[in-house]
């Protein structure tokens, strides 16, 4: 029997604010323990929070960039469950009436284009973080550090509408990307603050019911997502092949040991008695706000690398490799601004600058001047190549360089018929053997004049010359 | 009764709360009256009624996003029942 997996995504993205969601605590990653608290985030009695409006203003773009329907009215609930890791003893989060329904994100699969559905994008809180034994030898207690709770997150969930490891790869490709072209995410997997958690079942092919799903959690990459999609449909589909049942389960990925295990099951877990958040009035959002929202709306990767790639005169996949940093595709629209020529050599100069163009270390203009120089044979490939360098260490500007460093290469033919004329008087067995048929020493005559001019001289036109004099 | 004894302790278990059976009991008269006293809404007819979340009527207010630091970190950890340098020290928590 042919299976098919059915697997759908809900993706957590810390908001890229300054400050939590509900106190004025800093946001930021790697302070040292408890320094990002007080007494609103770490639940002392009588406090009262406070919506971050650039949280709900990031989440409305994602929901604008994503298609969404945003919710003029949706309300902040409270998720009651007891960990260390979360004072108050409930998460605040959106439940009943999200900020979000109903959007969707377009994703290449198998040479076309495949539409994803989302669900609901909401609002919440992140919870703190806990030590355990093990980092700490001989440790007894778990210890607490809440700078992470209270970091706004917003979680966007997909509809069951991926059906292999790829598509589901893709789509969160595709969604970290938007969110990183918003500027509303880092969509930094490694560090936590782009986290997924993956609903996976399988079914016969052919039949519309679902099967019964496990969620998978624990996976900090998108390969680490895509191998434990991989092996969970692998497993579900031995298991009733084996003539046994699936359960529904939560599993998490062991990225060590490349297998999905079953997580210690809290029966009562799923009991969180969500109920309205007295202390936050309902988040209205008026037509005005949202149409405000929407002229912030960049022009997002998929459409990028299709305007790229049509109009600029370069590959798809170039476009795709200009396009997956929107500095980066700024940055080549900007050089070629400066000076079009190929754009084909501008966009693979860009890429293979990506660092420096990330670092800050380098200008379009660099691009443009070191492109343009090589085309109208002002400089070498060689030096060109050098010039970028030293622009990435001094900072100074590229042709400012060029001159400093005497780069570049002589291509005025009259400038080097003098040359020239001395490297073949000085080589007169050489030019009689060439004349007399042995084309093979002209490479010679050249390689004579490069050191002559100290590498400064065009190789083209020191040929053309060459051949000129000695014919 | 509106509540069972199965109910009580179920919540009493998600709440961490050790009952009595004499506690059990009394509870759950109690929280029976309650119900009943709620359930009196029942006898509405809210089918063209918005549900309420909220007794004002009125958005949230916002903040703007600017951090202001709260700056005694020693109050907040005062509060610890047990503390190891600057974090909060728990009960150790079993991860599988
Ligand atoms: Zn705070």
């Amino acid at each position: 029997m042919e299976f098919e997996a059915v697997i759908g995504l809900e993706v957590h993205a810390q908001l890229s604010t300054q400050s939590k969601i509900f106190c004025a605590c800093s946001a930021a990653f790697g302070a040292p323990p408890n320094e990002n608290t007080c007494p609103v985030c770490t639940g002392m009695p009588g406090v009262l929070p406070v919506l971050n409006r650039k949280a709900v203003e990031f989440t409305i773009r994602t929901a604008l960039a994503t298609s969404c329907a945003v919710q003029s009215k949706s309300v902040f609930a409270r998720k009651n469950y007891f960990y260390p890791d979360l004072p108050k003893a409930y998460q605040i989060s959106q439940y009943e009436l999200p900020l979000a329904l109903a959007g969707h994100i377009d994703i290449e699969a198998d040479g076309g284009t495949k539409r994803i559905g989302i669900t609901r994008i909401h609002m919440e809180e992140d919870a703190g973080k806990l030590v355990h034994e093990g980092e700490f030898a001989g440790a007894q207690a778990s210890l607490a550090d809440l700078n992470r709770c209270s970091v706004p997150l917003m979680e966007i969930v997909s509809e069951p509408d991926m059906r292999t490891p790829e598509e589901g790869g893709a789509y969160l490709r595709r969604l970290r990307d938007i969110l990183v072209y918003l500027e509303v995410c880092d969509g930094n997997m490694e560090e936590g603050s782009f986290r997924c958690d993956a609903n996976v079942s399988v079914r016969p092919k052919g039949q519309k019911e679902f099967g019964t799903k496990a969620e998978l959690k624990n996976m900090n990459s998108f390969r680490n997502v895509e191998k434990a999609l991989e092996y969970e449909i692998r497993r579900q589909v031995e298991q009733i092949e084996d003539g046994g049942t699936v359960a529904q389960e939560t599993r998490l990925w062991d990225a060590a040991a490349n297998v999905t295990i079953p997580m210690r099951g809290k029966e009562e877990a799923h009991d969180y008695r969500y109920f309205p958040d007295p202390d936050l009035l309902p988040l209205i959002v008026d037509d005005a706000w949202i149409d405000a929202l929407r002229k912030t709306i960049p022009e997002l990767p998929a459409e990028k690398v299709a305007r790229l790639a049509s109009t600029c005169g370069i590959s798809r996949y170039d476009a795709e490799l200009l396009s997956s940093s929107r500095a980066l595709a700024d940055f080549f629209e900007a050089s070629v601004k400066i000076y079009g020529g190929n754009p084909k050599v501008s966009a693979n100069e860009c890429i293979h600058w990506k660092d420096a163009v990330a670092a800050g270390k380098i200008s379009p203009e660099t691009i443009a001047h070191a492109v343009e120089d090589r085309e109208t044979g002002k400089i070498s490939a060689t030096a060109s190549k050098t010039l970028v360098e030293l622009v990435i260490r001094t900072g100074k500007p590229l042709r400012q360089l060029r001159e400093e460093k005497g780069l570049s290469q002589v291509s005025d033919a009259g400038a080097l018929e003098e040359t020239v004329a001395k490297v073949i008087a000085a080589n007169p067995k050489e030019a009689e053997s060439y004349r007399n048929g042995k084309a093979g020493l002209l490479s010679f005559f050249v390689g004579q004049v490069m050191k002559e001019t100290k590498g400064k001289a065009n190789p083209k036109i020191v040929q053309e010359v060459l051949k000129k004099k000695l014919g | 009764m509106a509540i069972t004894r199965e109910e009580v302790l179920h919540v009493a278990r998600l709440a961490r709360l050790a009952l009595s059976e004499e506690e059990v009991d009394r509870l759950r008269d109690q929280i029976g009256n309650i119900l009943d006293y709620i359930r009196q809404l029942d006898t509405l007819d809210t089918r063209e009624v918005v549900p309420t979340s909220h007794a004002v009527e009125m958005g949230t207010p916002f903040r703007d996003d600017s951090v202001c630091p709260f700056g005694d970190k020693e109050a907040i950890l005062s509060n610890a029942p047990d503390r190891f340098e600057d974090f909060f020290r728990v009960p150790r928590i079993l991860e599988d």
